[in-house]
């Protein structure tokens, strides 16, 4: 959040950006007198821990501008405590996810594509208003981060058969390796692309039964916030997704460090931000996962190569089975 | 071999008619040949195919833990060899290795599986010489796994588009790699053929107590004709390694250790970019339900933490019996540690050889000491030791709760630390217990237990109704604080490969 954007006029932007009639102008039948005659009801858009809205324990929040500068709303600034509630909730949720069937996670996953797809209208203006893009360009993000959950959903009941083995070894054993879900994986969700960047670092996160502690895009918060409100109502049990909205350089430590978290993701960290995290996450051997060698600055979030089902791969473990073969 | 019966014998309270801690077994020594073995009296460092003193010269002496006395002397390395010895390695990934193609790379490979077979006895004699693990054991299980895994990882030279289809597989550069005391051999080769494999060079620095098979190792690396500078071998202590690692110039980090050592290792190289594996400590649980089959179980347990002296880091150092069976199985148990023949590693018939060092045979003490202290009960045999060397009889401990430090530590000696169970549920959340997730075991005859169990297991390896099995083809490594990334099989592979991909978000 820049300084320069604090002088924006509130009261007449805000009610023009992200009101929620003006964010779905396609979904208006009245008259365009009768919409400005009445005052729009606001969202308050609070953290999403163990499937509930809690707003940050601390009770304060920060002011939220978009790519003009306007202020879009308020957004619940979160502490060290909210990470610790999201781990704990995330690890109690974790077990029951990863036991779900891989055909039931698809589903669940493929049904978090359709509760987006009926919020459409809702996520381009939001997207528009958080990362200054055309109506098309948001549109083209919107759409493509609804695929690639379609997209990973396809992958819940197939990774396995692509990354586990069966090992013919020199014996009389019968003999495989499977993947299983890491655990618990924190997410530090890319600062630019606040939606189609999260959707992609999430998706293959949970797909393979992980429970995820996401913290969002500082500056562009407000679509992962609608987003955990298709998540609320889209089949994922509460605790396997969880979202802390703040100031990065307040969290993030505290999720690189925590001891009961097995896994992050700092493929959306600043290169500085990730070599200090790197570092941080070794005092319990996180699995981690660096940014790209080139820089987010250029990564081509709609690119068929920033999905893949080796990015799995990235949070499982790989469990290896002997058995003797035998009468 | 020659066997002779103890004249007396006391009534029979189990299957063997045995007392606990009885052994009517005598043998008469059975040593293994040592006349063919050359060991030279100093050794090099071995950087470009050339054995070379360090710079300065200095050297540190090497002995049996068996018998103390020393073996040779051999260099050690400073911060300017280890330049040297990166320099070298990268000069030929660079010049040489990264362009040979895969077929010609994987016949270097093959090469060197087969001298390692044909000098299999020399290796197993040298190795049972410097580390004090029994003759059998580095001549049935070591060597032969050691050229195995290269001979697995040759045909893998010319395969790796097979293998990471759309992944545009490339060598990573120098890898660094430094391995432990434990398996000397073995580690070395499960680090040397993988990477070598994908097309990197190595830098390998040998634990500074069993550094032989390694400078072995590389005479082999010579007889095969590989490249100068390929494969490189360091010898030197902690820091030395730590030099290596942190090496601008090393893309590739392999570690094999203690989980502490493994976290300095991967703090000191966070940022750098560099490739990590790390495959760190355990406290593996072996279980056994009441329908196990008990002979067969006590076997498991017995190889899972007697085996190399308990040396071993996916080691079945703690036992979870199921209350119904605790009874007979600990008479059984006991009475197997009575016929363990614990002293000369040479000796054909040796089970349990010499402890590796003086410093680790301090650590089991310490922590046997504590599980006394701590009020477990203790179990050795009346077995006779050796004068010198360093031994340490098998022990078990029984009352052992989840807080001692025996049930939490790893010992990484001869060292069973005995618990109970009533519940699958209860062994369950007892096993998964620990920070560590290398290695369990679960020994049942019922087939849908043995797969609830084996799903429950936060570990990188079960094994079920056998334990301490090892295969080219199958990966090894660690779930949580026991490391990450594998060894063995297609996934010990990409491990040392650049799989970015060459896509609009690629390299």
């Amino acid at each position: 959040m820049s300084p320069r954007t604090r002088n924006a006029s509130r009261a007449t932007k805000r009610a023009s950006v992200l009101d929620q009639r003006a964010a779905q102008p396609l979904a208006t039948t009245n008259g365009a007198r009768a919409q400005s005659d009445r005052i729009g009801v606001r969202k308050t858009y609070k953290l999403y821990i163990g499937g509930a809205f809690p707003r940050t324990e601390s009770g304060r929040s920060y002011e939220v501008f978009g790519a003009k500068g306007e202020l879009l709303a308020n957004a619940s600034r979160g502490t060290r405590k909210d990470i610790r509630e999201a781990v704990r909730a995330a690890r109690k949720a974790q077990a029951a996810w990863g036991a779900k069937t891989a055909y039931n996670r698809s589903q669940i996953l493929y049904r978090i594509a359709e509760l987006m797809e009926g919020r459409r209208d809702q996520f381009v203006a939001e997207v528009m208003a958080a990362e200054g893009m055309s109506r098309a360009r948001a549109t083209r993000a919107v759409d493509a981060a609804i695929d690639r959950w379609v997209w990973y959903a396809g992958w819940a009941d197939k990774y396995p058969q692509l990354i586990g083995t069966v090992n013919p070894v020199a014996g009389s054993y019968f003999n495989f390796s499977v993947p299983e879900p890491t655990g618990v994986v924190g997410v530090i969700a890319p600062e630019e692309s606040s939606l189609l960047g999260l959707v992609s670092r999430l998706a293959p996160v949970i797909v393979s039964g992980n429970a995820a502690v996401v913290i969002a895009s500082e500056s562009r918060p407000l679509p992962a916030v609608t987003l955990t409100e298709v998540l609320a109502t889209s089949d994922v049990p509460g605790g396997v997704v969880n979202v802390v909205t703040g100031l990065r350089r307040e969290l993030v430590g505290h999720l690189a460090g925590h001891m009961d978290v097995n896994a992050l993701d700092a493929f959306g960290a600043s290169s500085d931000e990730a070599a200090t995290l790197e570092e941080v996450a070794v005092e319990n051997v996180k699995r981690f996962v660096r940014p790209p060698t080139a820089g987010l600055a250029r990564y081509d979030w709609m690119a068929d190569s920033a999905q893949s089902p080796y990015l799995v791969g990235e949070y499982v473990e790989i469990k290896t089975v002997w058995h003797p073969i035998g009468s | 071999m020659t066997l002779t019966k103890k004249p007396e014998s006391r009534p029979a309270p189990n299957s063997w008619g045995l007392a606990a801690g009885d052994n009517p077994w005598e043998y008469a020594p059975a040593p293994e040949a040592t006349d063919h073995i050359h060991i030279e009296p100093e050794y090099g460092l071995f950087i470009g195919n050339e054995f070379r003193p360090s710079k300065p010269r200095k050297t540190f002496t090497v002995i049996n833990p068996a018998t103390e006395e020393p073996l040779a002397r051999v260099a050690h390395a400073s911060k300017a060899d280890v330049n040297r010895a990166v320099g070298a390695a990268h000069e030929a990934h660079r010049t040489v290795w990264s362009k040979l193609p895969g077929r010609e790379r994987a016949k270097y490979l093959y090469r060197i599986a087969r001298i390692m077979q044909e000098r299999s006895r020399e290796f197993a004699v040298v190795e049972s010489m410097n580390s004090g693990k029994p003759i059998k054991e580095s001549r049935d299980v070591d060597v032969p796994l050691a050229a195995a895994h290269f001979f697995y990882y040759a045909g893998w030279a010319d395969k790796l588009e097979y293998a990471f289809p759309n992944r545009d597989p490339r060598s990573l550069g120098v890898a660094a790699q430094v391995i432990p005391w434990n398996f000397p051999l073995l580690m070395l080769a499960w680090k040397i053929a993988p990477a070598l494999a994908a097309g990197n060079t190595v830098v390998l620095k040998p634990a500074s107590t069993t550094p032989l098979t390694a400078y072995l190792f590389a005479d082999v690396v010579r007889q095969a004709d590989l490249p100068p500078g390929v494969v490189n071998i360091i010898t030197g202590p902690g820091e030395i390694g730590m030099e290596l690692v942190t090496h601008p110039d090393v893309s590739k980090v392999a570690f094999t250790g203690s989980t502490a050592v493994g976290k300095m290792i991967a703090r000191a190289v966070a940022g750098s970019g560099k490739k990590v594996t790390l495959e760190l400590g355990g406290k593996a649980a072996n279980i056994v339900f009441d329908d196990a089959p008990l002979d067969q179980a006590i076997e498991g347990i017995v190889n899972g933490i007697y085996f190399n002296q308990g040396e071993v880091c996916c080691a079945g150092s703690r036992l979870f019996v199921q209350e119904s069976v605790y009874e007979p199985l600990l008479d059984k148990l006991k009475a197997r540690l009575g016929t363990l023949r614990v002293g000369d590693p040479l000796d054909k018939n040796t089970d349990v050889g010499a402890i590796n060092s003086a410093g680790q045979l301090a650590k089991v003490q310490e922590l046997v000491e504590s599980g006394i202290e701590e009020g477990a009960e203790i179990f050795q045999p009346d077995c006779e030791l050796p004068t010198r060397g360093f031994f340490f009889r098998p022990t078990l401990f029984t009352g052992v709760s989840q807080s001692h430090r025996i049930a939490q530590e790893e010992i990484f000696g001869p060292v069973l630390s005995v618990l109970t169970f009533r519940t699958p549920e209860e062994a369950i959340e007892k096993a998964n217990n620990t920070p560590y997730g290398l290695s369990a075991g679960v020994w049942t005859e019922k087939g849908s237990r043995i797969f609830k169990m084996v799903n429950a297991m936060r570990a990188g390896v079960v094994w079920a109704n056998t334990f301490n099995r090892f295969d080219p083809t199958s990966p090894f490594g660690g779930y949580k604080e026991s490391g990450y990334g594998r060894e063995g099989g297609v996934h010990g592979l990409g491990a040392y490969l650049d799989l970015s991909g060459s896509g609009s978000n690629g390299r």
